[in-house]
């Protein structure tokens, strides 16, 4: 996989859609659609992604594409899935066809948990994109599971006597990990051939796929639009957000930072994360360091288990 | 050759369903649909049909996964009950604008709560205006006949077909049932072919956009003009199915009602009880008919009107209360039908055998006499009735409002 070849791919999602200047979910949606090789049907969740790409009479998407609801992408390409199968079984299909579902992570995480659950445990091929962006973005910016502790949104604002987010975001990647799907990964948009790698492998694989995506949401996080993928890689410098596969259960980090970064950089960046900075909130920034520690050690436990340590 | 058997309601389903051999069945358990799904699973694993089969973990996902089939291009099937119906709620609506041909058996339940089990219409009523086409069956027979009948009605009308049968009534009790052969019934069906499919990756559609108010109404323009020209598909495949197999469907049917003065209307089971009360009314000196109400959705506006005019008192049977505060949702409907016509009968709404509530012909056959006096020109009285309910201990103060007293 080079640049080249990849400019070479025709376009999949195209221009003209409304996504925010800095915005990372189209991004995350053409590199999906680059890396993959086989002819794709979509499924997308209610989410940005879904908002700005098919304002009627107008769509982006070049290839097949389904948005039933907010809480169903799993399930309803759980049925496009089957519905292939059922007619390359009957003869009345011979394309060899790949399957994508894209999530937000209010779509994934919350809402959608028990569909994507479903879908994974029934074991449909195919490759779930969770695009996370730490929030309900679409509705302007609340809290969703996924939303890091002591994040400013408008439904966990910071008050007189909240710091923002009072609780710790759930670990969706480890959730799917536990359904012992063929392929689970996290990436970032800003090491594109690491993820683009890991989408094929994903839609290679014999069953149900997962990349949980970080996509930092200029409106909803607070930053200069231009910082976008610098910031993706900052999530994954500070071990906020490790890059690293599970296949067939065994762990495999992809990519090591050469020097672990204070996860406190990360959130400077962040206007989302302003109100944290005094010496109030000093045990605050501790616990969330501490927090990011034990997750990142966790990690490495893993895949020297699997005697998968990175190169 | 054509098989007499006897068989119960959810038995011939599934049956239907193994003959139609659908692509993909997303099915979920609920009581008292469960037989339908468990019984075609069968037919599954023992390769009798070649359909794939979604055992998905809710209702919502049922339909969800319905939606992504027949939108990639495949005829698909369900079936589910109560509150798997309220489930799917939110889908239901969405099968219906992106015109999917979905055919769903609908084995009706009351609604939780409190939970119970038996038949009542309350949970497709809750549906009526989901933009589905709505089947009642009022027997075995029919119920069979209807879910062959539906697979047509839902590729030709480009929407998607409930088909009701009442929950441990139709779906349990055993009735003699002509069964035909599976050739002529797949002969009859014919192959789907879909106007549009994901799957065709050569010709890319974008399905369900987000879709603003530039649009948005056009679009429910069209679907409601879907709705209303369905009535003329479901005739039509009834006149096809009349020469294919011989039984004769209609959208309302009339009984004995051509010369009556007081009428019943009703739908589903109960169908079978009032017949046989119009016959003891009749006995007893009183010119009763029945409007049987086959088609829900469309509602058969001009077919009511002409079954019903001539009639001075009519008494819809609901099986469902709307919450509205002024009875069941058929009763309303029926009002609104007849309100065109310059001498209207007088309409009284009853509501009877919520959550399974028996009704027996002597209950009818008093209906029969409280329409006698109304039509006998005495006064109409309470325009809602609650048939076959203990009305003491039912109807209670609030309870702050007994505290301060």
């Amino acid at each position: 996989m080079n640049l080249k070849t990849l400019a070479e791919k025709p376009e999949r999602l195209t221009g003209g859609h409304r996504a925010c200047a800095g915005c990372s979910a189209p991004v995350v949606a053409r590199q999906v659609l680059m890396a993959a090789e086989h002819p794709v049907v979509v499924g997308c969740a209610t989410s940005c992604l879904e908002v700005v790409t098919t304002i009627f009479p107008f769509t982006a998407w070049k290839v097949p594409y389904i948005h039933c609801a907010f809480e169903n992408v799993a399930a309803t390409i759980s049925g496009v899935e089957t519905a292939y199968r059922a007619l390359r079984k009957r003869g009345e299909l011979d394309r060899d066809i790949r399957f994508v579902a894209f999530g937000g992570d209010g779509g994934t995480y919350d809402i959608g948990l028990q569909s994507l659950s479903g879908a994974l445990e029934r074991g449909h091929r195919f490759l779930y994109i969770c695009y996370d962006n730490e929030g309900y973005m679409n509705t302007g910016i609340q809290r969703s599971g996924a939303t890091p502790r002591g994040a400013q949104t408008t439904t966990s604002p910071a008050g007189k006597t909240t710091p923002g987010k009072t609780e710790r975001r759930k670990n969706l990647t480890d959730c799917v990990i536990a359904h012992h799907i063929p392929y689970v990964a996290q990436a970032v948009p800003t090491l594109w051939k690491d993820f683009m790698t890991k989408v094929q492998r994903g839609l290679d694989a014999p069953g149900p796929a997962f990349i949980n995506v970080l996509s930092p949401c200029t409106l909803g996080w607070g930053f200069d639009p231009s910082l976008t993928m610098e910031i993706a890689r900052l999530a994954v410098e500070t071990c906020f957000w490790p890059l690293y596969e599970v296949v067939d259960g065994r762990y495999r980090l992809t990519y090591r930072p050469k020097e672990k970064r204070p996860f406190r950089e990360w959130m400077e960046k962040q206007e989302r994360f302003r109100h944290l900075f005094t010496d109030a909130n000093q045990p605050l920034l501790d616990q969330l360091q501490a927090e990011v520690d034990q997750e990142w050690e966790g990690l490495l436990r893993q895949c020297e288990d699997s005697k998968e340590v990175v190169e | 050759m054509n098989r007499m058997v006897v068989l119960t309601g959810n038995e011939v389903e599934a049956e239907a369903m193994r003959q139609i051999n659908p692509h993909v069945v997303a099915a979920y358990p609920i009581t008292p649909q469960t037989e339908i799904i468990q019984l075609f699973t069968g037919y599954v694993v023992d390769g009798r049909v070649d359909t794939e089969l979604i055992r998905v973990e809710s209702e919502h996902s049922a339909m969800s996964a319905c939606i992504g089939a027949a939108a990639a291009g495949c005829r698909v099937m369900t079936a589910t009950s109560s509150q798997g119906l309220a489930l799917m709620w939110e889908v239901l609506y969405i099968a219906a604008s992106l015109r999917l041909p979905i055919v769903m058996a609908v084995v009706n339940r009351a609604l939780s709560g409190n939970i119970n089990i038996h038949c009542d219409h309350s949970d497709s009523m809750g549906a009526r205006d989901a933009g589905w086409v709505q089947l009642f069956s009022s027997n075995v027979q029919e119920a069979y006949d209807t879910m062959i009948q539906a697979v047509r009605v839902a590729e030709q009308a480009c929407l998607p077909v409930m088909v009701m049968t009442d929950g441990f009534l139709t779906s349990h009790e055993a009735e003699p049932v002509l069964l035909y052969p599976d050739d002529q019934v797949r002969a009859f069906i014919g192959p789907y072919r879909p106007g549009y499919a994901l799957l065709d990756v050569d010709h890319p559609i974008t399905v369900g956009p987000l879709d603003f108010h530039d649009y948005y109404f056009e679009h429910k323009r069209s679907q409601a003009a879907a709705i209303t020209d369905a009535a003329g598909v479901i005739d039509q495949v009834a006149r096809e199915f009349e020469q294919a197999f011989g039984s004769r469907y209609h959208a309302v049917e009339p009984y004995r009602l051509h010369d009556a003065t007081v009428g019943i209307v009703a739908i589903g089971s109960t169908c079978g009880t009032a017949e046989e009360a119009v016959d003891a009314a009749r006995s007893r000196g009183i010119a009763a008919g029945l409007l049987k109400l086959r088609v829900f959705r469309p509602f058969p506006l001009p077919q009511i009107v002409a079954g019903l005019r001539h009639v001075h008192a009519v008494a819809v049977m609901d099986r469902s209360d709307g919450m509205a505060g002024w009875g069941g949702p058929v009763g309303v409907e029926i009002k609104a039908a007849l309100y065109g016509l310059a001498e209207r009968p007088t309409v009284i709404d009853y509501v009877y055998g919520l959550g399974g509530r028996e009704i027996t012909v002597e209950d009818l056959v008093e209906v029969c006499e409280e329409l006698h006096g109304i039509a006998d020109g005495q006064d109409g009285g309470e325009p809602v009735r609650y048939l076959g309910v203990r009305e003491e201990g039912a109807i209670h103060e609030p309870e702050n409002a007994r505290r301060e007293a």
